[in-house]
C-alpha cells in the first residue's frame, strides 16, 4: 500500500512539476475564468437576482474545468509517454489517482483567484458555496480524468471531451447550485458527497481498462 | 442468420404484436377513463412502457458492458452497443410521448417540473455521446473497453441524477406533478403490464434483427480488409 501512495505522489508530483516548469494550463485557466466572469457581468441585465449570478459562477467553474481537462493528457499524449506509464510496474489506477490530484490541485488554484473574483465582482460568498465547491472539484477531477483519457484515445478529442462531461456534471451543478442558494443546503452538500463517493469508486475501478491496450 | 434463428425473431416479433395490440385494446376498451384527465391519460399506456423499456435496455447495454471488461469476449461489445442504440430510440421515444402529454396536460410542449422527461433528456444527451465516442474512435479493443466504461458510468448516471432532479425539483418547484399515482385500480395495472410485455418484446426483436445486421456489418467489413 506505500509503494501505491508514493507511486501516486511521484505522478501527481511530476503533473505539478511539468506544470510548474511550462505554465500551459494554469494562467489559461485564470484568465479565462476571470474573462468569464466579466462575460457574465454584461450577460446578467441589471437588477439580475443573486441567484443568478450564483448560477452563473457554477457554469464559469464548469467550464474552466473542462478547459483544463481538455490539456490533461496532452503532454502523455505529445511524447506518447502514456504507454510508458501504462508499462510502468505500478497499479494503473495510480495513473487515475495522481492525474487526479494534479487535476484538482490546478481546479482549486483556479477557484483560488475566481471566488475572490466573483466576491468582488459580485456579492459576497457563503461558507455553503465553498463547500460546494470544494466538493465539485473532487467529483470533476474523478471524472473528467477518466473521459479525457477516453476522449485521447479518440480522433475528435478536444470536440469530445465537453460532450461527454457536460451530461455528466448536470448533477454536479444541480447539488452545487442547490447549496449555493437554497434554504436546506445540507442534502444538497449529501447529495455532492454521494456523488463524489459515486463515481471516484468507479473511476478508480475503471481506469485500467481506458488506458490499457 | 440460421433457420431457428429465424424462427425464434419471427415468434418473438408475433408476440410483440399480439401484446401491443391486446395491450393498447386493454387500455381503450377495459381500462376505465382517467378522472382528472379524462381521455388524454391514455398515452399512458404507451409513454410509461417506452420509458420503462428504455431504461431496460440501458441496464442490458451495461450489463453486457460489464462482462465485456470481466471476460474480454468481443462479442459483448457488439450487444452492449446494440442495446444502448435500443435504449437511445426508445429514450427518444420517451421524450416525444412525454412532451406530446405534457402539452395536452398542461398546454406546454416542455415543462422542467416534469422530472421523468428531464431525467431522459440528460440520459439522451449522455448516450448521444456514447456515438460521438464510438464513431471517433478507431476500432478494436481500445474502443470496445472505452465504449464499455461510457456505458458503465450511464448505468450509475441513472439513479444520480435521478436523486438530483429529484432534490432539484425542491429549489424551484416545491410542488411536483405526478400522473401515476402510487395505487393504480387492477384494471389499469393491467392494460400497462400487458403493454409493457409488448414494448419489451418489440425491443428484443429489434434488438435481435439489429445485432444481426451489426455482426454482418463487423463481418464484411473484415472479409475487406483481408481482400485489400
Amino acid at each position: 500500500m506505500s509503494d501505491y501512495a508514493a507511486d501516486v505522489a511521484a505522478l501527481a508530483r511530476k503533473d505539478l512539476l511539468l506544470e510548474l516548469r511550462s505554465r500551459d494550463t494554469l494562467p489559461a485557466m485564470l484568465l479565462f475564468v476571470v474573462s468569464a466572469l466579466t462575460v457574465f457581468h454584461f450577460a446578467l441585465p441589471a437588477g439580475s437576482s443573486a441567484r443568478a449570478e450564483t448560477g452563473l459562477l457554477w457554469i464559469a467553474i464548469v467550464f474552466t474545468a473542462l478547459l483544463g481537462l481538455t490539456r490533461a493528457f496532452a503532454a502523455e499524449r505529445e511524447h506518447g509517454a502514456l504507454d510508458g506509464l501504462v508499462l510502468a510496474p505500478s497499479d494503473r489506477s495510480a495513473i487515475w489517482l495522481g492525474k487526479t490530484i494534479g487535476v484538482t490541485a490546478f481546479l482549486v488554484l483556479a477557484e483560488l483567484v475566481a471566488l475572490p473574483a466573483f466576491a468582488l465582482f459580485f456579492h459576497s460568498l457563503s461558507w455553503e458555496l465553498v463547500a460546494a465547491v470544494a466538493l465539485a472539484d473532487v467529483g470533476i477531477a474523478a471524472i473528467g480524468t477518466v473521459l479525457a483519457a477516453m476522449a485521447a484515445a479518440s480522433r475528435a478529442r478536444e470536440l469530445l471531451l465537453p460532450l461527454m462531461f457536460l451530461p455528466l456534471v448536470i448533477p454536479v451543478v444541480i447539488g452545487g447550485v442547490g447549496a449555493s442558494v437554497a434554504v436546506n443546503p445540507g442534502s444538497f452538500l449529501a447529495f455532492l458527497a454521494l456523488y463524489d463517493a459515486v463515481f471516484v469508486i468507479l473511476c478508480w475501478a475503471s481506469f485500467e481498462y481506458v488506458v490499457t491496450e | 442468420m440460421s433457420t431457428s434463428l429465424r424462427n425464434r425473431s419471427a415468434a418473438l416479433a408475433a408476440a410483440a404484436a399480439g401484446l401491443l395490440v391486446g395491450g393498447i385494446a386493454l387500455a381503450f376498451y377495459y381500462a376505465p377513463e382517467d378522472a382528472d384527465q379524462g381521455f388524454s391519460q391514455k398515452i399512458f399506456y404507451i409513454h410509461v412502457p417506452i420509458a420503462l423499456t428504455a431504461y431496460a435496455c440501458f441496464g442490458v447495454g451495461a450489463w453486457k458492458a460489464l462482462r465485456l471488461l470481466w471476460t474480454r469476449e468481443r462479442r459483448y461489445d457488439l450487444e452492449s452497443y446494440t442495446a444502448i442504440h435500443m435504449g437511445v430510440i426508445f429514450g427518444l421515444l420517451t421524450l416525444v410521448t412525454g412532451s406530446i402529454w405534457a402539452k395536452v396536460s398542461w398546454g406546454h410542449w416542455w415543462t422542467w417540473g416534469e422530472r421523468q422527461l428531464v431525467l431522459f433528456l440528460i440520459l439522451f444527451l449522455f448516450y448521444s455521446s456514447y456515438f460521438m465516442l464510438r464513431y471517433s474512435t478507431d476500432p478494436g479493443p481500445r474502443r470496445e473497453r472505452n465504449s464499455a466504461v461510457y456505458a458503465l458510468f450511464g448505468v450509475v448516471l441513472i439513479p444520480v441524477s435521478f436523486l438530483a432532479v429529484r432534490i432539484a425539483g425542491t429549489i424551484l418547484h416545491p410542488t411536483i406533478f405526478t400522473h401515476e399515482g402510487a395505487d393504480l385500480p387492477g384494471s389499469m395495472l393491467l392494460a400497462v403490464t400487458v403493454c409493457l410485455a409488448g414494448m419489451l418484446a418489440l425491443v428484443a426483436t429489434l434488438y435481435r434483427v439489429e445485432l444481426a445486421g451489426k455482426r454482418i456489418d463487423a463481418r464484411l467489413r473484415e472479409l475487406r480488409e483481408l481482400l485489400t
